[in-house]
């Protein structure tokens, strides 16, 4: 019991090393592909090399032949019983999405469906065979282009009639929030500054590190899956309905899952496959993806085109903002599917006081892979466009991009304040993270270097980009779910209990895949219990030992699931209690609980929690009527999303004569209300910055013409590497969140959010005196080069070409994307 | 088949492979050997890195019988029992791993460049350590861990 009695100070705060971290570091893992039963067989997937094409025939017998394949499994196969993968998420009653089948019957959508499943004894047989699988196809016309497919000119699904799947509309006029945004643009163009611009999105893959894996045993009493998933309690629902198979009878495994970034964050036909296909066989089935499979195939991010106009006084006071999207949905509707731009749909105004704003989005099928949730997930597009747009306002008034800004946001003394979108923003201080941000760049120092340098004429000149972001954390209040139509609830669920040595067991619904649950979750629970870090044990994953969740995404593990602990540990406590109490002889009013002890108050009598849970584990003494236990449970539904903001300032250095980017130093300074664990904290701000960056300077899914992925593989999609990047400068302000008790907002896509267009509007700053007002993600030397070439032209153009290369071009046997659709 | 004969983590082992066996198929699948991960297929990630002979090698760009009659070390034949490898260990302190998939590869990597360069620039970590990809970090905390190693005198 000592363990318990002796604590440190406060947990919540530290810089505690992780828990999770000794397996890892030794290789001492569970990873998916990791897992291997008696008799399991292995499965490998045909998959379309068509964007677009009927399936005339398929000839199996050579693969069934082939050495030690089992069986050969084509859509046909499997038609009755295969369902369709169906969508969380339709925006309006009104969506049309068209049939999803695990395995195409009769017409496949996109280069990388499956056609057929080939089972063999060993991964490699599975593989050999497929190759054996003798497919014809139809080829049909592919809807490729978004803007094209817009235009229904080609059809990726004929029967639907139309590529247009749904068109949602937020008006502020209409909701009550602001005024009609039409009048106070056609102000604007009498008296005041119009901006109207179009950026793009590009597709963007979102490349975990660990291929997705599914390994699936239906020989016990429960079919079992274990999946490389974020979503294992989502996961068992949908096989549930999609399958037909009792919920009761489906357990779903999240083992050591490597990455998601939302990438994760579906049900999938391979995980489909992998069930219906060994309870056909009545054996253990694996498959595991290669990874130019899981770039071609899993699901792809962003792929926006935005249509923007700003309206703002003369002095630039802005007055209303117009955004109309376009969004590729690719071939099917996923998960989240077309919700993933509907959650950018309250951002777009951002921490600006609009007066007036209307948001469209045209959600569009085209003959490419899917697009659903990658980290951020609407919110990053959103912040992309208007903080683009801010720096373009500066320009058109000659002021300071930070000047403009501060002239426009919400003062830190008008919160809460309720936005042109709805959305009530409980705490924030623009003020206080752009200061002290501003600071840490040494700001006044690079801008007047900046002027030297162009003043120089320097070959390589220096820019300074700006993104004063905010963004919605905490996937979600279920009611507001409810109101955008979304097919499910947002509460998180946890429960707390005590072995007989007085040890804790955490079980959380959120299911962590790196964020770091099992230290962050520990020291909550050890500070509210007085319990020894040392002492928790958080349990996630697996829908028999966590039978409730939400899962992991959308920043909502701490600020959901993390509330729903403190429920737990609070019930914990009141039932305690009394048994204490009785215990300690005294009545329960005079009981105080502090430290993780029960003390009868104005004595020095007390007993610890965990000898309270000994004591009900014998049960020898408790109280008359009162249940031999102190476990607890709770569930969080959160009434409101909180709004992490920060301020980042990027400086890039641009060789005018190569096209040639450099980051040359990077400050975040973020609010994102009280800190459990400082380092964890950092780790994910470093890498969202990181995925945010790549998104302005290297990664684009680039399609060819026929709709094939010409970057399907690491070679030709560019992750960035230690030597792309830099060391990052990162700091907070704390304006705790009133949305949940531990005043926390949620960091997991801060980063992400905040760095694209600090990055880009870096890199159009050191060329603006070029003329350049726009470049096209990723900004590579290419088209940054054409950019400032072509600025006789004004450099409105938007640049095209292809995505950066891997290699150097010049060296023999090296694919290009060149002259590739951008 | 072929027959191989090599060491492993410091075990003799022998065994019929196929001759289009993977070193990484063959620690995974023949040898249990799941600490070290397969990530990609064209050998640009780097998560499946072991020491060859000491030297770092991407085991999905090696045959398994490119490896008989030499001696293979695995993240699990890193540390000396229960105390960790000091790079290991600088993972941890750092925070330079989120969920670990690339993390037996980094380590490995990172030993071999400590080897190389026991005290190397930032700029040098950055460089040795471009073969390997991370999607978590961004990076910045495994070159902070990489530098922490290098201060407490890494050798291997």
């Amino acid at each position: 019991m000592t363990a318990t009695q002796e604590r440190p100070s406060a947990e919540i705060g530290r810089d505690r090393r992780r828990k999770e971290d000794q397996r890892l570091i030794t290789g001492r893992t569970r990873w998916t592909d990791n897992i291997t039963l008696p008799g399991m067989l292995h499965l490998a997937m045909v998959r379309s090399p068509f964007a677009h094409a009927t399936i005339t025939s398929i000839d199996t017998s050579a693969a069934r032949q082939a050495p030690n394949v089992i069986a050969v499994f084509t859509g046909r196969d499997v038609a009755d019983e295969q369902g369709s993968i169906p969508t969380a998420w339709n925006i309006t009653t009104e969506q049309k999405s068209p049939p999803h089948p695990p395995i195409a019957v009769d017409r496949v959508a996109f280069a990388g469906e499956i056609v057929a499943v080939v089972v063999a004894r060993t991964a490699a047989e599975a593989r050999d065979a497929a190759e054996l699988v003798d497919v014809d196809y139809a080829e049909l016309p592919a809807a490729l282009d978004l803007k094209e497919a817009a235009e229904d000119a080609v059809l990726a699904h004929p029967d639907l009639g139309t590529n247009k799947s749904a068109f949602w509309q937020f008006d502020s006029a209409d909701a009550g929030t602001g005024g009609r945004v039409d009048e106070a643009i056609a102000a604007a163009r009498q008296d005041g500054i119009v901006i109207e611009r179009e950026y793009r999105q590009q597709r963007l893959i979102p490349s975990f590190m660990e291929p997705r894996s599914f390994v699936c045993d239906p020989t016990g009493e429960q079919t079992v899956l274990w999946s490389a998933t974020q979503i294992p309690h989502i996961t068992r629902f949908f096989l549930a309905a999609v399958l037909g198979i009792p919920e009761s009878k489906i357990r779903v495994i999240a083992p050591d899952v490597g990455g998601g970034f939302g990438g994760k964050l579906q049900t999938v036909p391979e995980e489909m496959i992998a069930v219906l296909l060994a309870r056909r066989l009545g054996k253990p089935c694996k498959y595991t993806e290669t990874r130019s499979e899981s770039l071609l195939a899993a699901h792809h991010g962003r792929d926006q085109w935005q249509r923007l106009t700003l309206a703002a006084n003369k002095d630039g006071t802005v007055t209303g903002l117009k955004v109309d999207l376009l969004a590729d949905l690719g071939a099917y509707a996923g998960t989240v599917g077309g919700g993933v731009p509907i959650l950018g749909a309250f951002m777009f105004n951002a921490i600006y006081k609009f007066p007036a704003y209307q948001f469209n989005c045209t959600n569009v099928y085209t003959n490419k892979t899917l697009t659903d949730a990658y980290r951020g997930a609407g919110r990053p597009e959103a912040t992309y466009a208007i903080e683009r747009l801010m720096d373009e306002l500066a320009v058109e008034l000659g002021v300071d991009p930070l000047e403009i800004r501060e002239r426009n946001w919400i003062k830190h003394e008008e919160f809460p304040f309720t936005t042109v979108a709805g959305m009530e923003y409980d705490s924030g201080n623009y003020e206080a993270a752009t200061a002290r941000a501003k600071e840490m760049f040494g700001y006044d120092e690079l801008r007047a270097e900046q002027q030297r340098r162009r003043d120089a004429g320097d070959r390589v000149q220096l820019g300074i980009g700006v993104s004063t972001f905010t963004e919605m954390c905490g996937l979600a209040p279920s009611r507001v779910l409810g109101a955008l139509n979304y097919a499910a609830g947002g509460w998180e669920h946890a429960s707390i209990r005590f072995g007989g040595t007085g040890k804790v067991e955490v079980v959380t619904g959120a299911s962590a895949h790196g964020q770091g649950h099992e230290t962050a979750y520990s020291q909550i629970v050890a500070d509210r219990l007085g319990v020894a870090f040392e002492d928790i044990e958080v349990l996630h994953g697996d829908t028999q030992i966590s039978t409730k969740g939400y899962d992991t995404y959308g920043s909502r593990s701490l600020v959901v699931g993390g509330e729903a602990l403190v429920l737990a540990a609070d019930k914990v406590i009141e039932k305690a209690k009394p048994i204490a109490a009785h215990l300690l002889e005294a009545s329960a009013d005079d009981i105080e609980f502090s430290g993780g002890r029960f003390s009868v108050k104005g004595t020095d009598q007390g007993m610890a929690i965990g000898e309270v849970a000994t004591a009900v584990f014998a049960a020898h003494n408790l109280p008359d009527g009162v249940e031999a236990t102190i476990d607890a449970d709770a569930t969080f539904d959160p009434v409101n999303f909180s709004f992490p903001h920060g301020t980042h300032l990027c400086a890039m250095e641009v060789d005018t004569e190569t096209g040639e980017v450099k980051m040359r130093k990077y400050v975040a300074c973020d609010d994102i209300g009280n800190i459990i664990n400082p380092l964890i904290v950092a780790g994910q701000v470093h890498g969202g910055l990181v995925q945010g960056i790549a998104q302005a300077l290297w990664e684009e899914a680039v399609y060819d013409d026929a709709g094939t992925l010409v970057s399907g593989s690491f070679v030709d999609y560019l992750l960035p590497t230690a030597a792309d990047t830099i060391s990052f400068d990162i700091d907070h302000t704390t304006s705790p969140s009133t949305t949940n008790s531990l005043g926390t907002k949620g960091v997991g896509e801060a980063g992400t959010i905040a760095s694209t267009p600090a990055v880009v509007n870096a890199v159009v700053d050191a060329i603006r005196h070029f003329g350049v007002s726009d470049i096209q993600m990723p900004c590579t030397p290419e088209r940054v080069w054409k950019a400032i070439s072509s600025a006789g032209g004004g450099g409105d153009d938007p640049t095209e070409g292809a995505a950066m290369p891997h290699f150097d071009r010049s060296e023999p046997g090296q694919d290009s994307t060149e002259g590739a659709g951008a | 088949m072929a027959r191989i004969t090599l060491t492993v983590d410091g075990a003799q082992v022998s065994d019929d492979v196929e001759p289009r066996m993977l070193l990484v198929q063959y620690l995974r699948e023949k040898l249990g050997k799941t600490g070290t991960v397969v990530g990609c297929d064209t050998s640009n990630c780097g998560a499946c890195t072991v020491h060859l002979d000491g030297r770092s090698v991407k085991s999905c760009n090696v045959l398994a019988v490119q490896a008989d009659g030499h001696e293979v070390t695995t993240i699990e034949g890193l540390a000396d029992g229960d105390r960790l490898h000091p790079v290991q260990e600088a993972f941890r302190e750092c925070h330079g791993l989120q969920c670990g998939f690339c993390t037996p590869g980094m380590i490995m990597q990172a030993v071999d460049l400590l080897n190389d360069n026991p005290s190397p620039t930032e700029e040098e970590v950055r460089l040795g350590l471009e073969g390997n990809l991370c999607r978590c970090t961004g990076y910045h905390n495994i070159v902070e861990s990489v530098l922490h190693a290098a201060k407490g005198g890494v050798t291997a």
